[in-house]
């Protein structure tokens, strides 16, 4: 072994032409790594124009308004859009409290299974039963509970992002390398320091993959209860069943592009997190 | 501690008297394992896979209880190098260095400064700010012996350390850690399955038989330290290893 072995340098890119400034190379993978989707992009407008003009007679339209018309009608619109992103700030509310929620009670439930067996064995049935039972019959029943409010939206959120947490939280702290583990039964570390200094950290990207996934799951959840409850302060879920029920159809699919938008965002915001926290260490890629 | 019989050697580090490890589902992994280590002594077990010569150092550190005869080992300073190098991948060379002192409980500075001089005896300074993942098998096995030393121990326990380094690596490690041993003077108590790296190393061959393992035969090696790597192409390095070996596939058989 020599000590002149160069530590791996990140090197992204090493076809590098001679002579030109960094920023060109740069330049030209961004355009590689947004071209593609692009094109995609323009195929499926142009899929929705060919489905709108070509399949749909002008009866029936309205199933799927050219999208200028959903820009036109909806999105210059000024009281269809205030209206909308007012909906779309209550039903972030809920989706990022019941994220917050989820992931205090998620990790609380996995660290908890993680320190004994029989703590595992009476708990984890009912992780799995969270994931199985039919949220979405439940939803009414939340409802008639809580109200229609923010709190009954805030219950059925959690509900549908609890697992992942609990499952990838769990799945991370049990699968630390042994080796590791007998290096800190050694040198005499309690519990408490092994689960912060070794099981945490070392869960941390299985953590974040479930993060991402749970993020996912509460824009969902946020949306799914005004949806079913069709009462109380409109979110995005209220007015897409509004503009179905009235068949305005420029604005429900403006709506469900905001509401697909946000997911969207809110699953890239902890990827990018995921890799700012762990990715110095952690292939984020591999986690998916 | 037992009695020191013959003057002018260390300590006794590690005793094993009649030791006998048998897992609960009947299958005997020691029987009658009789060992003892000094502070100045290089002992290095060699056996064929699976003969339990990992679980003698893990019934020596304590992470696994013998079933019978006694085990004496002051483990306040204890070190233990792994057959990974078991390093922590989202720490540096230097937090990970710093770990086992910080386990212990040592004070701030004390532990920087002792990771400090560790990182400077493997020869790794300047990677200080590393990752793990920047390094290669080599220099990560230096971390984890550097990781041991910030203990100062008076024992060392290791469970084949470069069993998975390429050759030229694994000769260049055993001649820093010849180096370490002739400067610090700890116990060692090191498995192999090597026997030319066995009696490089060390200064008495513990030869153990298949399973269940017992010690079948020891060779104490009167090379001098430090040693050279020219060391074995000598007939006398030859003519020991020969001997390592035979006893080893006698016990084998």
């Amino acid at each position: 072994m020599s000590l002149t072995d160069s530590p791996a340098e990140a090197a992204p890119d090493e076809i590098v032409a001679p002579g030109p400034p960094a920023a060109r190379p740069r330049r030209r993978i961004r355009l590689r790594s947004w071209l593609p989707p692009l094109l995609v992009f323009v195929a499926l407008v142009a899929l929705w124009y060919a489905i709108t003009y070509g399949v749909l007679d002008e009866q029936r339209r309205f199933l799927m308004p050219p999208p200028d018309l959903v820009v036109t009608d909806a999105l210059f619109d000024r009281t269809t859009l205030e209206r909308m992103l007012v909906a779309l700030g209550r039903t972030a509310r809920v989706a990022f409290v019941g994220l917050a929620i989820a992931i205090v009670i998620g990790m609380a439930w996995a660290v908890a299974m993680s320190q004994a067996r029989w703590v595992e064995r009476s708990l984890f049935p009912y992780a799995v039963a969270l994931q199985c039972i039919p949220i979405l019959a439940l939803v009414p029943l939340i409802g008639f509970w809580f109200d229609f409010g923010f709190l009954s939206r805030t219950i059925v959120c959690v509900l549908i992002a609890l697992f992942p947490i609990v499952s990838n939280t769990l799945f991370g702290l049990q699968s630390v390398d042994k080796g590791q583990r007998d290096l800190f039964a050694l040198h005499g570390a309690s519990r408490w320091t092994t689960l912060r200094k070794l099981e945490f950290p070392a869960a941390m990207p299985a953590i974040f993959a479930g993060l991402r996934i749970a993020a996912g799951l509460s824009v969902i959840g946020a949306i799914v209860g005004d949806l079913f409850f069709k009462q109380g302060d409109p979110g995005l879920g209220i007015l897409i069943d509004n503009y179905r029920a009235r068949l305005q159809s420029p604005e429900l699919f403006l709506a469900i592009i905001i509401a697909s938008l946000f997911g969207i965002a809110v699953f890239t915001f902890f990827g990018w997190l995921a890799n700012r926290v762990v990715g110095r260490w952690y292939d984020t890629s591999k986690a998916g | 501690m037992a009695t020191s019989d013959s003057p002018g050697q260390g300590e006794v580090v590690l005793s094993f008297v009649d030791v006998a490890k048998t897992y609960p589902d009947g299958t005997t992994a020691l029987e009658h394992v009789d060992l003892e280590v000094r502070r100045g002594d290089f002992v290095t077990v060699v056996g064929p896979s699976g003969c339990g010569k990992s679980t003698l150092l893990r019934i020596a550190s304590g992470l696994e209880p013998h079933t019978a005869g006694t085990s004496t080992v002051d483990s306040r300073h204890l070190g233990y190098v792994f057959q990974d190098a078991t390093l922590l991948p989202w720490r540096t060379v230097a937090q990970n260095v710093e770990l086992v002192a910080e386990l212990s409980g040592r004070p701030k500075n004390d532990r920087k400064a002792a990771a400090k001089d560790a990182i400077d005896l493997v020869g790794l300074t300047g990677f200080e700010k590393h990752l793990p993942r920047q390094l290669s098998g080599g220099m990560r096995m230096r971390v984890s012996l550097a990781r041991s030393l910030t203990l100062a121990p008076d024992l060392f326990l290791f469970d084949e350390p470069f069993g998975a380094l390429d050759e030229i690596t694994r000769e260049r490690l055993n001649d820093e850690l010849i180096r370490l041993f002739s400067t610090q003077r700890f116990g060692a108590l090191f498995i192999t399955h090597s026997v030319s790296e066995a009696v490089y190393l060390s200064t008495e061959v513990v030869v153990m038989s298949g399973r269940p393992g017992r010690v079948v035969q020891t060779f104490d090696v009167p090379f001098g330290y430090p040693r050279s790597p020219d060391l074995r192409f000598t007939p006398e390095f030859a003519a020991l290893s020969g001997e390592v070996s035979r006893a080893l596939r006698e016990g084998h058989s």
